[in-house]
């Protein structure tokens, strides 16, 4: 049985109850303008308020406007009006940092897993045993719980790989060019200038003009492994992802560890300050295990159905050390291959001598992958460039 | 609910006699919508009855059914206005002929009478207000966004040669989205909002009460309990409503009673399911028994 709680001292009326209702959704990251709350009260109008059912839905249908936001509405709902949620209302708050806490539980069990976190789960033939001139040095206790990742970018670093970025997102911009020029050949008919242009030749169309189908932006889909073994290229693989982000906002970005996390809206955040820290609250976990697999797995069944489609060019950053069955990998990228993207994958290890693929899944991605590149350095990553222009 | 009946109650009884039974939230955004005179956002997957919403409300309010299939590169010519080229060469032709002066000439060709009505300027031109459905807005590109969100704001088309069009009528709109890319938020912000879901047993089981009435109550409960099961499973394309009520015709058209009477034909009903070769592949024969056994 839920209640209404009793007005708080200083409001008078129910419109000052909604206003503070909607105050606390905005507290709880739902996006509402000032408009929104006349427009919640005068829905109230239209519906007997008084019945808690019929007042969730409607509130319900007015404050939210995306599928994240509408699942989590009735939790919020019962707790700012009911008198069991109020008591624990001053908590909602911290009710939400447990739950992004909760990933640490699986972070326990993923680290139970071979090899020490910080460094690649090898077999012992894997490149971890390997000597090469690549940066990768071995990270000393990197395997924090939450690491901030105010300390993860430097500033230089963030520079020199956002620069590296744009240029890359240029070159992709340049194929979309030669797109453009072919279709010179077939532009359609513009039959408003004709016609305009025609009143002045007495109707005949003397000129013609032609349009030009639109171009046909390319997509990028990042994929950062931020596992134990990839820990020191994190910090300037999140700098080349801003700057791919700055290049084009459509790009969509994510970390993977033992999870998958979106992190696209964090890294748009155009406050470079918030923009990190609210990435270092989505990579809690970071320097753990990896699941390369299984977090592709969910990557296929959730942002791929939606985010991915034959002009998308996914690319995923990782070392290829995976703690799921290698079979997995090779069948999830088969999977996201089907849906007419292309996929290219940057590995750091790659730039060492002497390397060769012979992680179990690396060598199970390896039929699938467009392009299969190294991404040691900021020069291997710049080099990069008139390659992805030829995709 | 024992609660006296209310205006938007009224609204899911209503359109259940049009054979749309609609979910609380939904009934209820959907009331709102209407009486805020504000554009519905439907999102959710594919098949779960979000197009057809918009069809029951035509029917139940008597009115039209105007509808914006959205593609991408959809542009102002194809979804707003566009005129009439061919008649206005035509008419330029004739008029030099008659000896006309270019100023009146131009005044008659971008008249009216030469404007080829796209669904949304007819939309909001009508003697009745339709209901508009702009379809998989996701699929259009975001400059269509722009457009739509102008028109959906201020109901009026400006039309350079001809000036403001204002809307004689204001459409009940609806927008629909699979959420093949992220919608605007200021697009989002302007209307209101409801996820639908695929129905839970008792709303299909009701569903298919209304579509299929010859149907016995058990062979529902079991197709009910078949598909939701099978939307449990790893598949590319999970079967909605649409697909839930092919299968059952199937199953009708076959005489079958039972499912887990006759495996075979069971089997070649699947097809109204499964539409991909890897779904049929992911359940064969006896997936499709054990499951059909449980639901049983």
């Amino acid at each position: 049985m839920m209640r209404i709680t009793r007005f708080a001292a200083r409001t008078t009326g129910p419109a000052d109850r909604v206003a503070d209702f909607m105050a606390y959704l905005r507290d709880n990251g739902i996006g509402l303008g000032v408009l929104d709350t006349g427009l919640a009260i005068s829905a109230l109008t239209h519906i007997r308020a008084t019945d808690l059912t019929e007042a969730r839905l409607a509130l319900k249908a007015i404050c939210t406007s995306s599928a994240e936001e509408f699942s989590r509405f009735d939790a919020l709902f019962a707790a700012f009006w009911t008198n069991r949620g109020r008591e624990r209302a001053g908590n909602a708050a911290a009710k939400s940092n447990e739950r992004q806490r909760a990933p640490h539980v699986s972070d326990h069990e993923a680290m139970a897993g071979s090899g020490r976190a910080e460094r690649p789960d090898s077999d012992g033939v894997g490149e971890a045993e390997q000597n090469g001139q690549g940066r990768l040095v071995g990270s000393p206790i990197r395997n924090l719980m939450r690491v901030d990742l105010r300390d993860v970018v430097t500033k230089v670093d963030m520079e020199q790989a956002e620069a590296v970025a744009r240029q890359l997102a240029r070159a992709i911009r340049d194929r979309r060019s030669r797109r453009q020029k072919a279709a010179k050949h077939g532009g359609r008919l513009d039959m408003r200038r004709i016609v305009r242009a025609s009143l002045a030749t007495g109707g005949d169309p003397a000129r013609l003009f032609r349009r030009n189908p639109p171009d046909r932006p390319t997509r990028l889909v990042c994929l950062l492994d931020v596992s134990g073994s990839m820990a020191v290229y994190a910090r300037v693989f999140l700098a080349f992802l801003k700057g791919l982000m700055t290049a084009d906002a459509r790009t969509d970005a994510y970390l993977f560890h033992t999870r998958l996390v979106r992190i696209s809206e964090a890294l748009r955040d155009k406050d470079a300050l918030r923009a990190v820290n609210r990435m270092s609250l989505l990579a809690q976990g970071f320097g753990g295990g990896t699941r390369i697999g299984g977090n592709l797995a969910a990557f296929n069944a959730t942002y791929a159905k939606r985010l991915v489609s034959g002009r998308s060019v996914v690319l995923i950053l990782s070392d290829g050390f995976d703690t799921d069955p290698p079979a997995l990998i090779g069948a999830e990228l088969a999977r996201l291959k089907k849906r007419g993207c292309r996929i290219v994958w940057l590995n750091p290890l790659k730039g060492w001598q002497g390397y060769e693929p012979v992680a179990a899944g690396m060598a199970a991605a390896l039929p699938h992958l467009d392009m299969f590149a190294a991404a040691n350095t900021l020069a291997s990553l710049a080099a990069l460039e008139p390659e992805l222009g030829r995709l | 609910m024992s609660a006296p009946t209310t205006e938007w109650r009224v609204l899911q009884d209503q359109l259940a006699a049009t054979g749309y039974v609609a979910a609380d939230d939904l009934a209820m955004a959907l009331h709102l919508a209407l009486m805020l005179g504000r554009p519905l956002l439907l999102e959710g997957a594919a098949g779960v009855g979000k197009t057809q919403i918009a069809r029951s409300l035509a029917e139940w309010k008597a009115t039209k059914l105007i509808r914006l299939q959205c593609y991408e590169g959809l542009d102002a010519a194809h979804a707003i206005y566009e005129w009439n080229y061919q008649r206005q060469l035509l008419a330029i032709r004739a008029a030099v002929e008659g000896g006309e002066a270019g100023d009146a000439i131009e005044a008659r060709v971008f008249s009216e009478r030469y404007l080829l009505e796209r669904p949304l300027l007819a939309a909001i031109r009508q003697p009745v207000a339709p209901v508009l459905l702009i379809d998989e807005i996701d699929r259009a590109d975001e400059e269509f966004e722009a457009y739509l969100l102008e028109i959906l704001s201020e109901y009026q088309v400006s039309i350079p040669e001809l000036g403001t069009i204002t809307a004689t009528t204001r459409p009940m709109v609806i927008l629909t989205s699979n959420g093949t890319r992220d919608l605007s938020d200021a697009l989002r912000r302007r209307c209101i909002y409801t996820y639908v879901d695929y129905p839970d047993r008792a709303t299909e089981m009701a569903i298919l009460r209304a579509h299929h009435p010859g149907l016995e109550a058990t062979l529902i409960g079991q197709i009910v309990g078949f598909v939701q099961a099978l939307r449990r499973e790893d598949l590319e394309k999970t079967p909605g409503v649409a697909e839930t009520l092919d299968f059952a015709a199937a199953l009708a058209g076959l005489g079958i009673n039972d499912l887990t009477s006759d495996p075979v034909a069971l089997q070649a009903a699947l097809v109204t399911l499964l539409k991909t070769q890897a779904d049929r592949a992911t359940v064969p024969t006896e997936v499709a028994q054990r499951i059909a056994g449980k639901a049983a």
